[in-house]
């Protein structure tokens, strides 16, 4: 089975007080609402949440803003709860309804 | 052996058949998960998978350790496929060896079930009149009604993706 490919992280930033860089990836319906992007950078205030990152997702305008205020997310790649707290470097992704098989 | 693969390549079911049994297993349970011609009457030319491979693979093999051990089997292996595939294509296959058929049975059964609910792999579903659509799945972490489905792509509902953006 071939490893995980590393997904490029944004680069930290220690010397920037208060803030944290997150990149969020986006499948499927939810990557052609945001105008076909797979992923993008986003800087957070420290100690966001998930909910707080899809509400500055949604205040994007546009496609953005018919993103889900409360969806299914993965920090990590793995299934997160909206309360979740992030981190400098945080994957995370937001997980349409699945349908695998 | 407990093994799990996403992959893009195309799935030959008896290589996953092969990688099961032992002396001690009288039981082999295998399912295919197969491309349908047709949706809710609509003639389908093929399916488009698109997957988070990396937490993909993950989850995929998080789910075939859980049926090994509530089988208690280690012959045991599931495969998903992503990328454009056609009528007639596997897009995934399980296999479960056993001693006895009913461990074999619910261990296959385990993980076709939970990959539905929790495998992050969406599906584009394609026409024969050129058109095409994402198909309405499961919101993880929330539990599917009773029942369960019928057929590999039935009991989906179509939504439109500004409908899909409102999930949740």
């Amino acid at each position: 089975m071939p490893g995980p490919p590393g997904r490029v992280r944004a680069a930290p930033h220690a010397d920037r007080d208060g803030a944290v860089d997150v990149t969020v990836l986006l499948f499927a319906a939810h990557r052609e609402l945001a105008g076909g992007r797979a992923d993008t950078v986003v800087t957070l205030p420290e100690r966001s949440t998930v909910d707080a990152l899809l509400a500055e997702l949604r205040a994007r305008g546009g496609g953005w803003a018919s993103l889900p205020r409360r969806a299914a997310v993965a920090v990590n790649r793995r299934y997160a709860s909206g309360d979740t707290v992030l981190a400098e470097g945080d994957e995370v992704a937001l997980i349409p309804p699945v349908a695998g098989g | 052996m407990i093994w799990s693969d996403v992959t893009t390549e195309s799935i030959d079911p008896g290589a996953v058949l092969a990688r099961v049994g032992s002396p001690a297993d009288g039981a082999v349970a295998f399912f295919a998960g197969v491309v349908r011609n047709e949706n809710e009457g609509r003639p389908v030319s093929g399916m488009e998978y698109e997957g988070y491979d990396e937490m993909a693979r993950e989850e995929l093999a998080a789910i075939v350790a859980e049926a090994a051990e509530r089988a208690g089997s280690d012959r045991i292996g599931a495969v998903h496929r992503l990328g454009r595939l056609a009528v007639g294509e596997v897009s995934v296959a399980i296999a479960v060896s056993s001693p006895h058929r009913a461990e074999a049975f619910a261990a296959a059964r385990y993980i076709i079930e939970e990959l539905k609910k929790r495998l992050p792999v969406w599906k584009r579903e394609h026409y024969l009149d050129r058109d095409a659509q994402w198909l309405e799945g499961h919101l993880p972490g929330q539990e599917a009604g009773p029942g369960g489905e019928t057929g590999e792509h039935g009991g989906n509902r179509h939504l439109t993706e500004r409908e899909a953006g409102r999930q949740g």
